[in-house]
Order: structure tokens, then sequence, then C-alpha cells
């Protein structure tokens, strides 16, 4: 013992790397601190786990339009552990932007962005922003088609860009074309820049909680002075703190442990993510869809008004940024309770509530027409029985020419346009002409597409489909059913 | 530390000027090398910067043109069809692997009068599919809608689909193609 206590002095007396440790190790910390500051050690413990496991990958994975896919494959079925690895990458991603966001919230709750940890907060914001450029260059480094069409999305953002919209299109693929050097360019982001982005504002962020020490446990009454509080602080913490380690460090321990088992179970039951189909533009039977963590942006641009998206998309996302950016400039003293302060809880709530919606929107994406809808959705037997002849033709027009892409029958098809179930006590016979013909809403006018027999047996069709107590859609001002009808028939 | 030796020392906190037994330079000569240090630092970074910078946004000043490009025989285009068609991108690069691939439509209106149709959707550049039992194109992402013509039927699109200028020659079909379709211009 004297021998490695000896080996240990000999070490410290050259390096002093005790000296420079302990202070980290022991500083004092709030006594009340409890669960709440668990959230930033586990996004940090993710990060490590992302590196560790993105280094590994990075020594199979061929960064090259032409093999990508294949490495990736390659990488699942055959690289001893591989399969796991990928597992490992993609969920602690997904894990490490949801402790993110946790820890932020919880941050923003607690007002603890106020003096003097602006920089605190700012350094957090900039690490954002780094976590989910790191998430979506890593969606495309999965090369696989959900990765190119995304590229594409991207690409044609950026081409409304005013001006220079060709420019910056150009920058972002490195070329004309969605390609080799467009996996390069991400490559580099991905396994270099971004990276060492984010370990050096981790760095920054860290050296700030040092200096400005953990924040106190929101009361009541008990307001941030910018003049006194930092001494003020020092003060309580000297007599009341408790040091890092063990009493707050225990908890982060516990907690990143579970983390790190939930994890580990996540990926082995899950499995890798991805990669999609190959990433071949001819393929062109695919439905792209981001990533987890950019659900709620797709969400967004997918219902955003026409008129005004290009604007939207385009400063949105800078505003949303300056605005993170300015929080501690507008507020940096006073209460820091939740209680006292509503609007900002209101705020935290709201968005949340938004980007939970969002995201929930983008998953199911309503907005999309179910392409196989037409030829893969049997006809709802209950709308076909008693039917004549023409309501069946009707039915099968309906199929046949893609109506079911956008709308349901029974619950079934696009939610693109309303579900027609009981479309017959909404609009009359004539309505249903102009509807069909005209089209309107979110409808293509389909009266150059169908024959006039066509729209006869499909509106047929259409008139019949009501609750079993109404009566068929009707000529306006004939107190008859249709000619065609069908309530002799049932 | 007393004040003579933070003058005569460049680092001000640690006496080594002195204690090297160095003789203290001069303070207008410190201040030359200073700027002189700083003055080709300076240069030879702004030098070095010329083809970092170039080689980052090279791709955006690089012209490309397009390339008359084959989609085969006329007659795999019959009248009054719309038909898949692919061909690879004349501006490619050796690692593109598949992704130089590319995919347009082909409607033959009439014997040699054809429109060619890219596959990116108007509104964010998803592959457009054709249903020729509603002759109309849907888009699978946010539902965008165009009809035989091209022309924008319904969604979010703000324009019809970008057309490939066309070109029959010796019975075959060419296309004017290279780059990524996009709002900025048409193809
Ligand atoms: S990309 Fe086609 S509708 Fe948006």
């Amino acid at each position: 013992m004297s021998f490695l206590k000896a080996s240990l002095a000999w070490i410290e007396e050259r390096t002093g790397a005790m000296a420079f440790i302990a202070p980290l190790l022991f500083h004092h910390v709030p006594r009340n601190a409890k669960w709440w500051y668990v959230f930033g050690s586990a996004t940090l413990m993710f990060f490590t786990i992302q590196i560790v496991t993105g280094v590994c990958l990075a020594t199979v994975y061929a960064p090259s339009a032409a093999q990508a896919w294949e490495s990736l494959n390659y990488i699942d079925n055959e690289v001893p552990m591989g399969w796991m690895l990928r597992a490992l990458h993609g969920w602690s991603s997904n894990a490490m932007v949801v402790m993110m966001a946790i820890h932020m919230l919880q941050v923003f709750l607690h007002a603890s962005y106020k003096y003097p940890r602006e920089l605190n907060w700012i350094t957090g914001v900039f690490l954002l922003l780094t976590v989910l450029a790191l998430a979506f260059t890593g969606q495309v480094m999965r090369w696989d088609q959900d990765a190119y069409w995304g590229l594409g999305i991207g690409a044609a953002i950026a081409d409304r860009i005013p001006v220079f919209g060709d420019q910056v299109r150009a920058m972002l693929l490195g070329g004309p074309i969605i390609g080799g050097e467009t996996l390069n360019r991400f490559y580099a982001l991905h396994v270099f820049v971004l990276p060492g982005a984010a370990i050096a504002l981790v760095g920054l962020h860290m050296v700030l909680i040092i200096k400005n020490g953990i924040s106190e446990m929101p009361k009541p009454g008990a307001v941030v002075v910018p003049s006194t509080y930092r001494k003020e602080f020092e003060e309580r913490m000297h007599t009341d703190g408790v040091p890092f380690m063990p009493d707050a460090a225990q908890r982060d321990m516990v907690f990143c442990g579970v983390c790190l088992i939930g994890l580990f179970a996540l990926a082995a039951i899950s499995g890798p993510i991805g990669p999609g189909g190959m990433p071949d533009p001819t393929l062109i039977n695919t439905n792209p869809r981001p990533d987890y963590p950019f659900m709620w942006l797709f969400g967004a641009v997918s219902l955003l008004p026409p008129a005004s998206e290009t604007a939207i998309m385009l400063i949105a996302p800078a505003i949303g940024v300056l605005l993170l950016l300015a929080i501690p400039f507008f507020s940096n003293s006073g209460e820091r309770a939740p209680s006292k302060r509503p609007a900002m809880v209101l705020l935290a709530v709201v968005t949340v509530m938004a980007i939970a919606a969002l995201t929930w929107e983008g998953t199911t994406s309503p907005w999309s027409p179910v392409m196989d809808g037409w030829s893969s959705l049997p006809t709802p037997a209950k709308f076909t029985r008693g039917r004549t002849p023409l309501e069946m033709q009707g039915a099968v027009v309906f199929q046949y020419a893609q109506c079911r892409n956008c709308h349901a029958l029974d619950g079934q098809g696009g939610r693109r346009g309303p579900e027609l179930d009981a479309v017959a006590t909404r609009l009359s016979y004539d309505q249903l002409v102009r509807q069909v013909q005209q089209g309107g809403g979110n409808m293509p006018a389909y009266g150059k597409n169908l024959d006039s027999a066509q729209t006869a047996a499909v509106v047929a069709f259409l008139a019949t489909l009501h609750p079993s107590n109404e009566p068929d859609s009707m000529i306006p001002g004939a107190q008859l059913p249709i000619p065609t009808g069908s309530a002799a028939a049932h | 530390m007393s004040d003579d030796v933070k003058k005569s020392c460049g680092c001000g906190d640690c006496g080594c000027g002195t204690a090297a037994g160095r003789l203290p330079q001069s303070a207008p000569r410190r201040g030359f090398m200073v700027k002189l240090g700083a003055g080709l630092l300076g240069v030879g970074g702004l030098l070095t910067a010329i083809p970092i910078v170039g080689y980052i946004v090279g791709p955006a000043t690089k012209r490309f043109s397009n390339v008359w490009v084959e989609l085969g025989s006329v007659a795999l285009f019959p009248a009054g069809q719309t038909r898949f068609a692919t061909f690879l991108n004349p501006i490619r690069q050796p690692t593109d692997g598949d992704s130089a691939k590319t995919a347009c439509w082909v409607r033959c209106i009439d014997t040699a009068k054809y429109q060619v149709f890219a596959i990116n959707c108007a509104h964010l550049g998803c592959p457009v599919r054709w249903f020729a039992q509603s002759k109309l194109f849907m888009c699978p992402c946010h539902g965008g809608v165009y009809y035989q013509d091209g022309s924008r039927a319904a969604g979010p699109p703000p324009r019809g689909l970008f057309e490939y200028k066309w070109k029959v020659e010796g019975g075959k079909l060419l296309i004017d193609a290279g780059r990524l379709p996009g709002l900025e211009e048409s193809v």
C-alpha cells in the first residue's frame, strides 16, 4: 500500500493531477438538489457512448455513396457484435436527444439560466444545435432511401433561399446532385467537425459549471440579485453545501446506471435502426420519413400553409434559436421558482405539447396519401351489400381511380381527404358530382380523368354511403331517390 | 514581484527574462516583433485560407451545364401513355454509386410530342408516382397531386412538375439533364 501511495505521490508531484481534479470532484453543491440534476450527466453519458461506438463503427463503415449501405448491412450481419454496436449508436443517439431536452426543460423551469449562469445556458443552446446536427448527419450516414430523399427535402428547402439558394444547395450537396460528395461532406461533419465542436462545448459547459456552481433548487422569495448573488451563493455553499462526490454524484451514478442498462436492453431488443431501402433513386416506391428527433419538424413543414411556408421554413428556425439565446438576457434576475413564473411555465408546457402533437402528426402523417390504398385495401363488405350493379360498378371505380388513397372507408385508407362512410349525409347528389368533377379543397378535379359513365357510377356509389336509418343523397328538388336509386334495393 | 522585473520580461509574471540571465529586450523592439509576427501570421493565414475556403465552397462556384442523355428508343414510349424511365446522371463522380441513377416520367402525348417530368415533387423534392387509372401523379410526402400534363392539381406544391427539355434523334428520345431539379431554375 505504501508503495501505491508512494507511486501516486510520485505522479502527483510531477503532474498535479489530483490538485486539478480534487476541486472538481469535491466542490460544494446545494444540499437540496436531489434527483432534479441527473439529466445533464445522463446526456453526457450517452454522448460518451456515442463517441466510443462511433469510433468502433468508423472502423468498418465505408463512407462512400457506392458502398455505405452495403457496409452497414455487412456490419449488421457479418461483423461480430456489429448489429449491437449499431443498435447502441442509434438508440443512444435518440436517448441523448431526449435526455438533453429534459435537462433543458428542467433548467428552464427552474430558471437556472439567470445570473451568473447565462453562459451555461448559451453553451447549452449551442450544444443542443450541435447534437441535433449530429442526429441529422447521422441519419444521412445510413445512406438509405430515407437519407436520400431527406437530403432531397433539405436541398429543396435550401433552394428556396432567395438569391443564394442555388449556391447554398450546392454547398450542402457538394455538387449538382445528391451523390458521393454529399455523403462525404456529411461524413466529415458527423465524425470530425460536429463531435469536435460538441467536445469543446461540453468542456466549456463544465468549466462554467465549476466556475458558477450548481444552482440551488428554486424557492419562492429567494430572488436572484446579480450584485450580491455570487457572494451569498458561495457563502451558502460553504456553510450548507455538500461535496459533489459523493453526495450529488451518487444520484448521477445511479441514474446513469439505470439509463445505461435501459439503453442496453432497448438496443438488444430493438436492434439496429435501419438501414432502410437501398439508396437507388430509381426505386421510387418509397415513403420518406425522418428520424424521431425531426418528426415534429416534418409535421410542422407539412402543416404550414403553402402560401407562407417558404418564409416560415427559412426564418422560423433562426428566430427560434435567437429566442433561445436571448432568454437569459431578458430575464437574468429575480424569482426562479416556477410558481412565481406562471407565464414561463405555460410557455414550456405549450412548447412541449406542440412538439408532442407535431411528432404525433408527423408519425401518422394524415396528409400523405396511402399510395397503395387503392390496390391493397378491400372494399368493406357492408358498403357492397344490396347495391345495384351501377353502384357496385361505382365501388370498383372508387378503388380503381385511387380515391381510396386519400379517402378512408370504414377507417381504412388515406386521411388526406375526409372519410366517406357517411358522405351521402353531407353532400347532395349534385354536390357529389361537382366535387368529383371539379375537385376543390385538397382534391384534384377528376372531370378530365373519369369518363361520364365512370363519374355516374362512382357518384351512385357515394350516394349510398350513409347510416342505415338515413336516405340516399337526393337530386335536389326531387322527392324521389336518384333515378338509379338503390332505395328499392335495400 | 517587483515592478522592474515585470517590465523587463515579456510574460509579465514569471520573471523568466531575468532568471535566465538574458538581456532584457528594449520595449520598441519587442513591440516591433509582435507586430511582425502578427503580420506574418496574418498573411500566411490568409494564403492558407484561400485553398481551404475555395475547396469547401467549390461546389457553389462551379457551373455545371446539362447534357443530352438518351432515355431509349421512342418505341418504349407509346402514344397516350406515361412511362417510367431511368438514366445515369451525366454529371457524376466515381463514388456516386447508385445515387447517380435518376428517374423521370415520360408522357407521350402523340407521336413525336412528349413531356418529360422530373421525378422530384415541386414542393420539397420527394419522388412522385404516376397513377394511370386516375391520370394523376401523387406525392407520398405531403400529398401533392399533379395532372397528367404535370400541372398542379392539389396540395402544397407551388407549381407544376419540373420538365426536361427533350428531342428525338435517330429514333431515340433524349433529354437535357444533369442538375437536381429545383425551384430556382427549371431543368
Ligand atoms: S414533397 Fe411532394 S408534396 Fe411535399
